[in-house]
């Protein structure tokens, strides 16, 4: 477990208890087993505790079958990663036991199904081993079925005697997770998490408990990124949306589309990408700030319309759940390669607002200002997710839903004379009238992609097209004006700066914290608004050495990853250099100091 | 947590309008719009297009009907007959290229209140937009479609079109095309589409008529217009002109538009075709669809505030 251990006797002749003050626990199986389930309670657990928590997750893109791991994190301190080693590994087949033997530190406990799973004499030496026939027992537990449907819960009651966790919590949330199916189904349940509880774990001696934590002070959420996104687009007041189903946005689609008709809105399940964005701009014409959503290869389709709504200067919404690309890529791994197709995906000067979450609570929030800023600038703004922040579990405090809820009931109230793209506007920012709404002056608006006019009248003139280009470039610039200037993790000078952006936060803290813990002066800035870059970065950048822009992207054919290849264009700076990969996996706190070190040990060309 | 506070009940238009109140008028009050109110930029047709007629149609029927400025929601993709809405004084859209009808149907489905008019042409419809065309069809989402057929692309000048019949000479097919046409009325009945009719620019009152029925139609209404392009495939539809010998045959009183087999037999009566309404049957809308799941919706949740609603499911999250 962690390095703070130390052992209590415990009285009445029960095992020895260790007082840990985190936890790394690995579950692999297949995902068809209900691993995410049992990573699913734990966090939620954490959530109605004190303890802070953070999951990983892979699935494989088959419907069902193929390996499958959920990693969860416990700590009484605070979690930024879901961990580079685990403390304990879970495996249910022989191929999870030894695919992932080595993510276990050494000494660290594999508990696996000794049904299923033979040790191998090599690695009894470095791991602790602890077998139980789990798929038997859930069989025997809940009847003699003959299926082992259930092991999942059984393994939750091993894992509950174990870290001695606590139990009331743990029955309550099976019968909020259970509760409202065939009563069989529930008292299933509670036999195989009873099983597991009970089970005698006789050669494993020990059992843990986690330090008090300090008090959260107000009540937690446990929710995934995209769930936060959908939340938090419903929070913001979007009341239309349009989609179509791709790993990992679906989620988003979903949820979006069973909740939305209780606020009296829709959420449209188009026959494509390309409808679904079309749909969105036009609902978004009609008043509404409406959201569209993808991932992947239906991102490279929706580009045309949101060069558009770009021209037109419609607000509308966009969630990349990025994902490993290019075309149809690895569907269920983690990348941030749509830097580029975000920022720069149009033909013509497109310009476009990108931001990037960088943690769960962070995409309940941003969701909320790219509506905002979506709504203020006319714009489209693209909400660059991934499919790790997407299937991640956090908790975080809970909003004050009250204060943060908005309504943004389209606006249809008379006007004297309207121009959708007035170029004597303030900062270029204009807005447009959504149909019936009156004119009195008689003078109707229209809305289009070709180069127009104040009133959106086409236009061939070189003088207009130079004039609205810059004005649909300026409002962005007095966007970046009203953002806030990031700090930097860490003194704001030192040798060594790790710039990062989206969901790779926490290991780039993490390292941090571990660097500076051994006396190395590195530090992390964090770019959550990508385009428009907030103003002030290279004041930051002047306090270090070195800077590393650390990205899950190709270094490409310059050397540098997305993000590094726009800071190096916009500062012209040569102390830029990218630490990049692209195995699919989110990054660890070692991998990370490892290429730190290495590159620090070649000079600056 | 860190977000930007953005006031946005209280955001103001932008503009430099000055920001006065405008009186509401009663309809009761306004008398109906007139050719000279409604028109906006000249049309950038070629004199002789038959596009004209159907905008002057269009304008005919806002009198007749008496819709107001405001409400008049014009949508258009991209192509000749595409630029409507930019002719026409009133609230419009020129969207990309094929996705007129998506883009409609977001207006259709959040602004229950509008009825929605798209106009556009072969190409836009059935080349680079078909999907759409079939989807819109199918979901039987309320607008009104209006397709100016002119089997031929002619913003792009002269290549063949999904409508240009078999032996057409184009810059793409110079020795005569040899891609089986599309047929409008069969692929609008087949996708589901619940009211589709044919008419011709050259026939004014018939084509005010279908706008007119089609308008009313509580669901997709599909129009073909036969709109000739006089400077690329002029006298294309001639055999449908009785002045230059053609017969305008109109589908008997006898036909029963509900029958969706003899709807399917009368679109295949050779060329030039029937005119009228072949189909029209009453099925639920998408629109109305969508209302009722969120009655359902809004009838559990009752009075609650939005904040309310979403602070159940936030408590079970804890």
């Amino acid at each position: 477990m962690s390095a703070v251990a130390d052992t209590t006797a415990s009285t009445g002749g029960q095992p020895k208890v260790t007082k840990i003050n985190e936890a790394v626990i690995r579950l692999a199986g297949n995902s068809q087993d209900g691993i995410q389930a049992i990573g699913g309670f734990l966090a939620r657990l954490a959530g109605r505790s004190e303890q802070e928590v953070m999951t990983f997750m892979t699935i494989p893109s088959t419907i069902s079958g193929g390996p499958s791991i959920f990693q969860v994190r416990i700590g009484s301190g605070e979690v930024l990663t879901a961990g580079d080693e685990a403390d304990m590994l879970l495996a249910f087949y022989q191929h999870s036991y030894e695919d992932h033997i080595r993510s276990l530190k050494l000494g660290g406990i594999v508990l696996y199904d000794s049904d299923h799973v033979t040790p191998k004499p090599e690695w009894q030496e470095s791991y602790r081993h602890v077998g139980v026939p789990i798929s038997s027992l859930t069989v025997e537990a809940i009847g003699g079925t003959g299926r082992d449907k259930g092991k999942n819960i059984y393994v939750l009651g091993l894992l509950a005697k174990v870290y001695d966790l606590d139990v009331t919590k743990l029955k309550k949330l099976i019968v909020e997770r259970f509760g409202g199916k065939d009563a069989s189904v529930l008292n299933n349940a509670n036999s195989c998490f009873d099983a597991g509880y009970n089970h005698s774990l006789e050669n494993l001696l020990k059992s843990y408990q986690f330090y008090a934590a300090p008090s959260k002070g107000g009540a937690q959420v446990v929710m995934n990124g995209n769930e936060a996104i959908a939340y938090g687009l419903l929070a913001a007041g979007v009341r239309f949306g349009a989609g179509y189903p791709i790993t990992p946005w679906s989620d988003i689609m979903e949820l979006l589309r069973k909740e939305l008709p209780k606020y009296g809105g829709s959420f449209i399940q188009c026959e494509d990408e390309i409808a679904s964005v079309s749909m969105a701009i036009g609902a978004s014409w009609g008043g509404r700030v409406a959201v569209t959503g993808s991932s992947g290869p239906g991102i490279s389709l929706k580009t045309e319309a949101i060069g558009w709504a770009s021209m037109a200067e419609m607000p509308l919404v966009v969630i990349d759940v990025q994902r490993g690309g290019p075309s149809t890529g690895m569907p269920t791994n983690i990348e941030q390669s749509d830097l580029n197709i975000a920022t720069f995906g149009g033909h013509g000067d497109s310009p476009r607002v990108v931001i990037a979450p960088s943690t769960v609570e962070d995409c309940f929030y941003t969701a909320i200002e790219a509506v905002n800023i979506a709504r203020k600038y006319s714009t489209p703004v693209i909400l660059l997710s991934d499919q790790g922040i997407a299937t991640r579990i956090e908790a975080f405090p809970e909003p004050d839903l009250k204060t943060v809820v908005q309504d943004l009931s389209p606006d249809l109230t008379p006007v004297p004379e309207h121009k959708p793209y007035d170029l004597s506007a303030p900062g270029g920012i204009t807005r447009h009238l959504a149909p019936g709404t009156r004119v009195a002056s008689g003078k109707y608006p229209v809305v289009t992609g070709l180069e127009h006019d104040e009133l959106g009248h086409p236009t061939g003139s070189p003088k207009l097209h130079m004039s609205m280009t810059a004005k649909r470039r300026n409002k962005l610039r007095a966007l970046a004006a009203e953002l806030p200037v990031p700090t930097t993790y860490g003194p704001n000078e030192g040798h060594v700066l790790l710039v990062g952006w989206g969901s790779t936060q926490g290991p780039l803290r993490e390292a941090v914290d571990k660097a500076r813990s051994l006396g190395e002066p590195v530090s992390a800035l964090h770019i959550k608004y990508i385009n428009p870059l907030p103003n002030g970065l290279e004041d930051i950048f002047k306090g270090f050495h070195r800077i590393f822009v650390v990205e899950l992207n190709d270094e490409g054919l310059y050397g540098y990853g997305q993000l590094a290849q726009v800071l190096r264009a916009r500062y012209a700076d040569p102390r830029i250099q990218g630490i990049n990969k692209v195995d699919g996996l989110t990054w660890k706190v070692k991998e990370i100091l490892d290429r730190v070190r290495t590159l620090t040990q070649t000079p600056v060309a | 947590m860190s977000t930007i506070a953005f006031p946005f009940a209280t955001l103001p238009r932008t503009g430099t309008a000055p920001l006065i109140p405008v009186a509401p008028l009663a309809d009761a009050d306004r008398k109906p719009l007139t050719k000279k109110e409604v028109s906006a930029d000249h049309p950038t047709w070629c004199p002789g297009c038959g596009d004209f007629s159907v905008l002057a149609l269009y304008f005919k029927l806002i009198e007749r009907r008496k819709l107001w400025h405001e409400k008049l929601t014009t949508v258009a993709g991209i192509g000749c007959s595409s630029r409507f809405p930019y002719f026409v004084q009133g609230h419009g859209a020129h969207f990309i290229h094929g996705r007129a009808l998506p883009f409609a149907s977001g207006v259709s489905i959040s602004r229950p209140d509008l009825h929605v008019f798209v106009f556009g042409g072969d190409g836009d419809a059935f080349s680079i937009g078909g999907n759409h065309f079939t989807h819109t069809a199918r979901k039987n989402i309320k607008l009104t479609y209006v397709v100016m057929d002119n089997q031929v692309y002619g913003l792009t000048k002269n290549q063949t079109s999904p409508t240009s019949p078999l032996g057409y000479k184009s810059k793409t097919d110079a020795w005569g095309s040899g891609d089986r046409p599309i047929n409008p009325v069969k692929q609008a009945i087949a996708a589901g589409a619940t009211f589709v009719a044919r008419t011709s620019a050259m026939n004014p009152n018939h084509v005010l008529a279908t706008m007119e029925s089609a308008m009313d139609h509580d669901g997709f209404s599909f129009v073909q217009c036969l709109s000739e392009c006089v400077e690329f495939f002029p006298g294309a539809f001639d055999a449908a002109i009785p002045r230059k010998g053609g017969v305008f045959n109109e589908i008997s009183k006898d036909h029963d538009v509900t029958d969706e087999y003899a709807a399917y037999k009368l679109s295949d009566v050779a060329w030039p075709g029937q005119f009228g309404t072949f189909y029209k049957v009453n099925r639920p809308t998408k629109n109305a669809n969508e209302a009722k799941i969120i009655a359902d919706h809004r009838a559990k949740v009752g009075d609650a505030a939005d904040w309310q609603i979403l602070q159940k499911n936030f408590d079970r999250m804890k």
